[in-house]
């Protein structure tokens, strides 16, 4: 099977080593992977801070690189809601029923990693190595807007070495919220310590979860408190292999 | 007078007054404990029903067909009142249906009124503007009881006083109602208030409700409340005016199969509310003898011509979005500065009183979409949904409107334009990647960034940001693969 990663112009920047894990877990599950180059933004940033005019020409973009494929892949739940739940509603402000018919038969092709793994390739024993504490964070997009279900725990579950605790109110967001962060600092801020706080609960060593935004947000305070909990994306955990911690 | 959204200004923004809430420990406390218990026990009211995603289908479509026929479906429900032997006044806006109000009261002399909860004239504010022509009126849900007589505003649409918990309570009632001697047992609590409220149920003249639902077909007007103050406020007095939002009415009596299903246990958790009143006009020698139904316009018009926004009509007002929202559990309702707060005040608000109000404006930012709203809503409102568009109508409104918002002065939509730009051609994102990586570094101190300028210092207040890697995605992929 060959798909296209979507890689999302925030992992590209600020966390290739998702990008890189994912790819290696794709290809180690001989899945064929292609990066289009021509691939920047999904838009939604614009798009759920009210920039939507902004957006649109991103929305084109998108609909126009990945259509050829057979399926795209990327490991973050919210860009994928953001293709698969708002271009429609993007394609509708833009007045394009051409664009709408597009996003109609594009949006379906278009997976998170987690769903992508357990629901199109059926696997949930990805071969993974990983011997530490691990606590799972589902962020919100993947749970109720994406809803992947069980699929990132059921992997994790798979994981040989991995302790899997429990995160107690593990649906209640964690804050992030895009601009909200920025925009809503202080409440933000108010619901990042409860989450903090019930992750230092667990006692793991870290918190994983399918998008890097929310994982930079809690890591942050994590880092700032000097906790010494990691986040750590759940592609990585996922291409870890007992070879590559060996060598 | 308080300004709140209502208000001609507008009132003050979310994120200035949700400050204040935050450092509330009190506050915190209460709504931390009352959320979370409600919140469980609902969600075990609403696992007991197997349909329970039919049922919400179904009263998503009713609601839908009376938005798409409201006009039909407002002069049958008038025919059938006035059939009845009641009168319908249309009240175009909350001036119009304080007018109404006040002129029904006064032809009777009432110097008194007795009211049970309605958002729709908490909306009007009614209450102050019968105080102005010498009118009190005096509330008689036992919560409202306690925010009005504490001189505060409801912070919550069915448990208003939800801030407050029974030892602040004890001490309002001493002062307030010479309640002698007291404990903060809330059985002696709520007697103080039961005395206090059954003289003033038998002195009223004129009674005054809201509505959750009238019936179109025949007339028949309904109060669902569980503390039965309703049920004497309906039925006591000799004079009742109900004033009812035009988005309250239902087609078909049979309708109340779907909603009585869905609102209880979305807001109290109860299987069934112990009191539910219905009226159908007047009954000879029975309850009151001269019934008036005001309905509200107040901006729901303009909100109807937004298909998407328009689902925000839909509410039942069980007040299940507010108990499951993250961010109305840690700064409460007053930061919403609304009538209607938490996420269905965030949408409601901003387009019944119309977008382009600092206050009003600020509340569809009020949330971090995480989208528990829109999984509880009875009725199926996709909330964050109509959070997005309200955004962006917010921005267009800006952007367009001019006030040198437009122009590269307003940092938020000059960076916006930016990175708008960067993202649509490749070569310009990957220059502004190169940029990022070396722009950053007078920020970084030992590996991270500790703070960050302007506006963006909000992040950094609390969270260290880990810098940008020297080598991006896509430079990897170039040298691993080389195409
Ligand atoms: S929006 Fe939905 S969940 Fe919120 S109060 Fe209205 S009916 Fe209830």
């Amino acid at each position: 099977m060959r798909v296209a990663l979507f890689i999302t112009c925030f992992n590209d920047t600020l966390f290739p080593e998702t990008g890189i894990a994912t790819v290696r877990l794709l290809e180690r599950l001989g899945v064929e992977v292609d990066f289009p180059r021509e691939q920047t933004c999904c838009g939604q940033m614009h798009f759920n801070t009210g920039y939507q005019r902004e957006a649109i020409p991103l929305v084109r973009r998108f609909v126009k690189i990945f259509s050829p494929y057979e399926a795209v892949v990327a490991p973050s739940g919210s860009c994928v809601g953001m293709v698969r739940e708002l271009y429609p509603m993007a394609a509708e402000l833009a007045g394009d029923n051409k664009l709408a018919e597009e996003v109609e038969a594009l949006a379906p092709r278009v997976f998170e990693l987690s769903e992508f793994l357990v629901k199109k390739l059926g696997v949930t024993d990805v071969g993974a190595y990983y011997p530490h504490r691990v606590t799972y964070h589902p962020t919100c997009h993947s749970l109720r807007m994406i809803k992947v279900g069980d699929a990132p725990l059921a992997l994790l579950r798979a994981v040989r070495g991995l302790d899997l605790v429990e995160l107690s109110q593990a649906e209640e967001c964690c804050g992030f919220g895009g601009t909200f962060a920025v925009k809503n600092a202080d409440t933000s801020a108010a619901m990042l310590a409860d989450k903090v706080r019930h992750i230092l609960d667990t006692r793991a060593e870290a918190c994983a979860a399918g998008d890097n935004s929310c994982l930079m947000h809690i890591g942050g305070a994590l880092r700032r408190q000097r906790t010494g909990v990691a986040t750590v994306h759940l592609a990585e955990i996922l291409a870890s292999t007992e070879e590559e911690i060996r060598r | 007078m308080k300004q709140d959204a209502f208000s001609p200004g507008g009132g003050a923004p979310f994120e200035v007054l949700a400050k204040e809430s935050l450092a509330n420990s009190q506050l915190r406390r209460n709504l931390g404990k009352a959320t979370t218990t409600i919140r469980q026990k609902r969600a075990a009211a609403v696992g007991e029903m197997p349909d329970w995603e039919e049922l919400r289908e179904a009263g998503r479509a009713l609601k839908e067909r009376v938005m798409r026929h409201l006009d039909e479906y407002l002069l049958q429900l008038e025919e059938s009142v006035t059939r009845a032997g009641g009168k319908v006044h249309w009240a175009r806006d909350a001036r119009e249906a304080n007018r109404i109000v006040a002129s029904i009261a006064r032809g009777h002399a009432a110097r008194e009124v007795v009211k049970v909860k309605s958002i729709a004239t908490d909306e009007t504010k009614l209450n102050e503007y019968l105080e102005r022509e010498g009118i009190r009126a005096i509330e008689t849900d036992l919560a409202e009881l306690i925010i009005q007589l504490s001189g505060e505003e409801s912070s919550h649409i069915l448990v208003p006083a939800i801030h407050k918990n029974r030892s602040e309570i004890r001490e309002l009632f001493l002062r307030e109602l010479d309640a002698g001697d007291l404990s903060d047992e809330p059985t002696d609590l709520t007697n103080t208030a039961r005395l206090y409220l059954r003289k003033k149920f038998l002195e009223a003249e004129v009674g005054i409700s809201g509505a959750n639902f009238a019936v179109a077909e025949t007339g028949t007007v309904s109060v669902v409340e569980s503390e039965g103050n309703g049920r004497m406020c309906t039925t006591l007095p000799r004079v009742l005016v109900t004033v009812m939002g035009i988005e309250k009415v239902i087609p078909a009596w049979q309708d109340f199969e779907v909603f009585m299903q869905l609102l209880p246990r979305s807001s109290t958790a109860e299987r069934m509310n112990p009191y539910t009143s219905f009226w159908t006009g007047v009954s000879e020698g029975d309850g009151p003898q001269e019934f008036h139904l005001v309905l509200l316009d107040n901006g729901r018009t303009d909100v109807l011509a937004d298909e998407r926004g328009r689902q925000a009509l839909n509410c039942i007002r069980c007040s299940a979005c507010l108990n499951v929202c993250p961010v109305y559990e840690r700064v409460g309702g007053h930061a919403y500065n609304s009538v209607y707060p938490g996420p269905i005040g965030a949408i409601l608000t901003p387009q019944l009183v119309g977008i382009g109000k600092k206050g009003p404006d600020s509340l569809p930012y009020a949330s971090s979409l995480c989208g528990a709203c829109y999984e509880v809503c009875p009725v199926k409102i996709n909330i964050p949904e109509v959070l997005i568009e309200l955004r962006g109508k917010v921005v267009r409104h800006k952007q367009d409107a001019g006030e040198g918002w437009r122009s590269r002065l307003d940092p938020e939509n000059a960076a916006m334009q930016l990175m708008a730009r960067n993202f649509s051609d490749v070569r310009l994102y990957e220059a502004s990647q190169k940029l990022a990586k070396a722009g950053q570094w007078p920020l970084a101190r030992g590996g991270v960034i500790q703070r960050l300028p302007g506006r963006l210092s909000g992040w950094s207040a609390v969270r260290d940001l880990k810098p940008v890697p020297r080598q991006t995605f896509r430079e990897w992929w170039k040298k691993e693969r080389g195409s």
